[in-house]
């Protein structure tokens, strides 16, 4: 047998944690069709049902209410495009488009977005076929490490869609929210400014 | 982080029956709402917040921006600081109010923030956040060590012996300035609180932070109907250019006619125990000559009674000089 990737052994491990965890616990939560949704956690093994569409599919999970959507994302669904940086609100590793918009999922629980619409970094672009951010990214050379670069690529596109002035200032200022500590700023503005010229 | 009942309440009155089960109000209590949760997520993997059940108000129809029969403009708890500072009526008659909030946090942060959270947004005391210090705000009569230890951002403004913290909101700093009305619903009814009256000076009592009794849920905000031809400004200055907290900043709405100043209306942010309306200001700047010499006794006036801690002495003379440049800026605008 081949040896695994690191994202394929990620994946079968996180998967196989998730059915056991699913298999193990206690579901005492109560959905009703009027919306109210009680969730009775105290022995800390209860989960609740969600459904989360997440780069145009379905994921219906169980999951505990406080499993931020970073890490649902990320162990749940194992999606593991989208990084933890301070799991605080403070680096913007964790940017997703929620509905059409940029938030930082580190600091929202899954639970409060049963039947969202997601996007993460994987459902942009594939290798083959890369979303013209990837690609501008890639042409101009806009990250070292790479930690930060799905984050910065989700807030980047979803900039494209928000009132922002033409210049590098603005830009400079609507991606403030996003660290890079190799400091590929100059490169990422001009792959950003690259992108909103041609479109 | 500490196990809670995850509950979504079909309407308001829902919501406000199960929140007044709680034993204290909304910051720091065992039944908390969820808005955006930027602060509150933030502060229950702290542990500094550790409710035994949130309830999220996400859902609930309090999410609509709409124009008062007065005039002014009626804005849901729910609704986005980006929805707020983006929307046309605010950026036409209340840009100080679209200048803060943009002026405040990030694009996605901003994306996810809600009126109503914001009001009830938490000091960045590095004490208050974390557990292993005293904190009389986060553990009552347990001590400050903000007083002797680092208090550089913290408050110039309305402390006490008790509590130094800072409060760090931009956009109370623009409602202060337009004079809001913040309306809440609860078990006994609703009501209608003036700005100002809102935040709590810490006393000693600092664990206490706004008037808001258990199960007062804050329903909307209304603005009076705009100044015809005030010029406004919100000017922030901190660390760094960007996403950073205040270390001082200053909301301006100026009415001028025939270069003398009619109307004015001062708040400043960043050194203030609660958003800091300077009535002095404003004293010294109605009925004068909008110069020079008028900006600068308002900002003199504006920080009289200031008390540096041990690290911020700066603070009142970088205020002085944001408030006197946000007048003149606006001034001339």
């Amino acid at each position: 047998m081949r040896d695994l990737t690191r994202r394929e052994f990620l994946e079968k491990s996180l998967k196989t944690g998730g059915a056991l965890g699913i298999a193990a616990s206690g579901f005492s939560g109560q959905k009703s069709e009027a919306a109210e949704t009680v969730m009775r956690a105290t022995d800390g093994a209860s989960e609740l049902a969600i459904t989360l569409r997440i780069n145009g599919k379905d994921h219906q999970l169980r999951i505990d209410p406080r499993t931020t959507l970073l890490d649902c994302i990320r162990e749940t669904v194992a999606l593991t495009g989208t990084k933890k940086g301070c799991d605080h609100g403070q680096c913007g590793a964790c940017t997703v488009h929620v509905n059409g918009r940029r938030v930082n999922s580190c600091l929202s629980l899954a639970v409060m977005h049963d039947g969202a619409e997601i996007t993460t970094i994987e459902g942009l672009g594939t290798p083959d076929r890369l979303h013209p951010m990837q690609a501008a990214f890639v042409a101009r050379d806009g990250y070292q490490c790479g930690y930060c670069t799905s984050g910065q690529i989700m807030s980047a596109v979803a900039l494209l869609k928000e009132p922002c002035g033409p210049d590098d200032t603005a830009v400079k200022e609507l991606m403030s929210g996003n660290i890079c500590r190799c400091g590929a700023y100059a490169n990422i503005v001009a792959a950003i400014q690259q992108v909103r010229k041609s479109a | 982080m500490h196990i809670f009942e995850f509950i979504r309440p079909t309407d308001p009155a829902a919501a406000i029956a199960a929140a007044a089960q709680s034993k204290t109000a909304q910051q720091g209590a065992d039944v908390r709402f969820m808005g955006g949760g930027t602060t509150l997520i933030d502060l229950m993997k702290l542990n500094v917040e550790t409710p035994d059940r949130v309830l999220d108000i996400n859902r609930l129809p309090l999410d609509k921006i709409e124009a008062t029969p007065d005039g002014g403009l009626k804005i849901g708890a729910t609704v986005r600081n980006s929805d707020l500072a983006n929307h046309a009526k605010v950026q036409k008659d209340y840009l100080v109010l679209s200048q803060a909030i943009l002026n405040g946090a990030s694009a996605q942060i901003r994306n996810m923030a809600t009126v109503g959270g914001n009001l009830l947004q938490r000091t960045r005391c590095v004490y208050f956040r974390d557990t292993a210090m005293s904190c009389n705000k986060r553990e009552p009569g347990s001590g400050c060590p903000a007083i002797t230890g680092h208090n550089r951002t913290l408050a110039i403004l309305g402390a006490s012996e008790h509590c130094v913290a800072t409060n760090p909101s931009d956009m109370c700093v623009a409602m202060a300035a337009l004079e809001a009305t913040i309306h809440v619903q609860g078990p006994k009814g609703s009501r209608a609180i003036p700005f100002g009256d809102f935040h709590l000076l810490p006393g000693d009592t600092p664990h206490r932070e706004t008037v808001l009794e258990p199960g007062d849920l804050i329903t909307h905000v209304t603005l009076p109907p705009p100044v015809v031809g005030s010029k406004q400004l919100y000017l922030k200055l901190r660390d760094r250019a960007s996403y950073e907290f205040a270390l001082v900043s200053a909301a301006v709405v100026l009415t001028i006619a025939s270069g003398n100043i009619t109307r004015a209306r001062v708040a400043l942010g960043g050194l203030g125990t609660k958003p800091w309306r300077s009535p002095d200001a404003e004293r010294a700047l109605t009925g004068k000559t909008a110069n020079e010499a008028t900006f600068r006794q308002a900002a003199e006036a504006a920080l009289r009674g200031a008390k540096p801690q041990s690290e911020n002495g700066f603070k009142i003379e970088l205020a002085k000089r944001c408030l006197a440049y946000a007048l003149r800026t606006a001034a001339a605008s």
